[in-house]
């Protein structure tokens, strides 16, 4: 069933009841050609390509809860393609494309609001820094703008400039990023998967793998064995409890990241904010609630929810850049799980077990990269070789020396 | 969460840096080999209950400890100086 708006118009005018469940609820078959783990953004994204552009007929998507239940829902909805090296700038432009697109690929609103993003600059250094960053960004086609205090000031006039350690000196902005509503971007993959013939699995969670000879033939699962081709693994903050079940130790730390939201406010942030060098950024959402975070709490961790100092650091941080955020009441609060890799950057690669694929390591940056990630995923499953634009997210460039380290921080998860 | 040093008793979490899993304890010989060196360097357990992590007292007496918590609860259950683990 498409959506459109005559749909909409013809349903208001028959009592809303020609509506039917965006996705079916089948029971797992004996053997699947690809069986995806994983049930959030990437797993779902993973779906829709490795059907709609890999022509594959027989996938599964298998997830432990609900779909869309985890990262993909807990986040803070930003896109944006503001890197620098050669290894992740492609990637990540390459996936603002497609969210650029995603909507009509979809046929589903997922609000995407190319509101424009600003990284602020509060020194000369960071100047440069980022005067070097966006030409990185332009030479791999993306959109930069370097802005001066003054150009700040226009769109955000409320801005605390004159702060003493941290005043705002101007600003690098990417104007194609912007937000999404997430719980969309789950849901649109998951009903375009689906009509597409992939089986999506809930409430089925995997209990280890069946290897033979070094071959992945399948996982073992709460609803029985599942027989697989290939097996593909998305389950970004539990990447090594499930790898650990196929006796992997990954280049992954776990750790907790905290985001919040306050009540709903009239229309105020017109785009996103970063304030990097006080660990805040902030939005606001379409309801009105003003969307913040800061960094990781800085310790391992598996529990989805974080610690007060974390809070007070963000509060601090909203504080200085923007007081007037202290009149405003927070609503919600909430921690999410981050594959924290060593390098700061992502692995999308086979594994040492034949028919066995890895996607993870996304650190706090896995929902801008959600479409590109489904795509280069679907790629390296469906043709044993990396999308053009995934090429450096190996597993083997730690042993190799060829980290992609955008911040320089070496193999210390916690400071990424 | 709080820490109790062995020496100050027990502090904020704050008055503490982090540093990682407690591999740091164990390294290898300078030519044990590449795959002894990925592995202290990159490949860490990462487990989803108890661990064993260095933590470093910079707020109080300048020790580092060694901590056994629970990552799902946050559950702080052992502490003790890094040098008397080691030995």
């Amino acid at each position: 069933m498409r959506y459109s708006g005559f749909k909409v118009i013809k349903e208001a005018l028959t009592g809303h009841k020609g509506w039917k469940p965006a996705w079916r609820d089948p029971e797992p078959k004996a053997h699947y050609d690809v069986v995806v783990i994983g049930g959030g953004g990437h797993g779902l994204a993973t779906a829709h390509y490795l059907a709609k552009v890999y022509g594959q007929r027989k996938v599964a998507v298998i997830e432990k809860g609900w779909i869309g239940g985890g990262n993909v829902g807990r986040n803070t909805t930003i896109i944006r393609s503001n890197y620098l090296l050669d290894g992740n700038e492609p990637f990540y432009e390459f996936s603002l494309k497609l969210w650029e697109g995603l909507e009509q690929d979809l046929n589903y609103n997922a609000m995407v609001s190319q509101r424009g993003i600003i990284n602020l600059i509060h020194s000369d250094a960071q100047r440069d820094a980022f005067t070097r960053r966006g030409n990185a960004m332009i030479l791999n086609g993306a959109d930069a703008e370097l802005l001066d205090a003054e150009q700040v000031r226009r769109e955000y006039p409320y801005l605390n400039f004159n702060d003493a350690r941290f005043p705002i000196k101007g600003g690098l902005a990417q104007r194609r990023g912007g937000t999404v509503r997430h719980d969309a971007v789950a849901w649109g993959y998951a009903r375009s998967a689906d009509s597409h013939g992939v089986d999506i699995i809930q409430n089925c969670e995997v209990t280890g793998f069946r290897v033979e000879n070094g071959k992945c033939l399948g996982v073992e699962t709460s609803k029985g064995f599942i027989g697989a081709g290939k097996v593909g693994c998305a389950v970004a903050g539990n990447s090594g409890r499930l790898m650990g079940m196929a006796d992997m130790r990954l280049p992954i730390e776990s750790h907790v990241l905290q985001a919040f939201v306050s009540e709903g406010l009239k229309p105020l942030l017109p785009g996103v904010i970063t304030f990097g060098a006080g660990h805040f950024y902030v939005s606001q959402s379409d309801k009105g609630g003003l969307v913040f975070g800061g960094d990781l709490d800085g310790y391992n961790s598996y529990a989805q929810r974080g610690n007060l100092p974390v809070v007070e650091d963000v509060c601090e941080g909203g504080m200085a850049l923007m007081p007037m955020i202290g009149r405003a009441r927070l609503l919600r609060m909430w921690g999410g799980i981050m594959d924290m890799s060593m390098d700061g950057s992502p692995i999308i690669d086979q594994t040492h077990i034949d028919g066995l694929y890895f996607n993870g390591g996304w650190c706090y940056g896995g929902f801008k990269a959600t479409p590109a990630s489904g795509y280069c995923f679907a790629h390296l499953l469906a043709k044993d070789a990396p999308h053009p634009t995934a090429t450096a997210y190996r597993f083997d460039r730690f042993r190799t020396g060829r980290m992609i380290d955008e911040k320089g921080m070496g193999n210390q998860p916690n400071l990424h | 969460m709080r820490i109790t040093c062995p020496h100050c008793g027990e502090r904020d979490r704050r008055e503490f840096y982090y540093r990682g899993a407690a591999v740091d304890l164990d390294r290898p010989a300078p030519d044990a080999g590449e795959k002894a060196w990925d592995s202290f360097v990159y490949l860490h357990d990462n487990p989803a209950g108890e661990t064993r992590d260095l933590w470093y007292h910079e707020g109080g007496c300048g020790a580092w400890l060694v901590v056994t918590r629970n990552t799902v609860t946050h559950a702080v259950l052992k502490t003790e100086l890094a040098s008397q683990a080691r030995s």
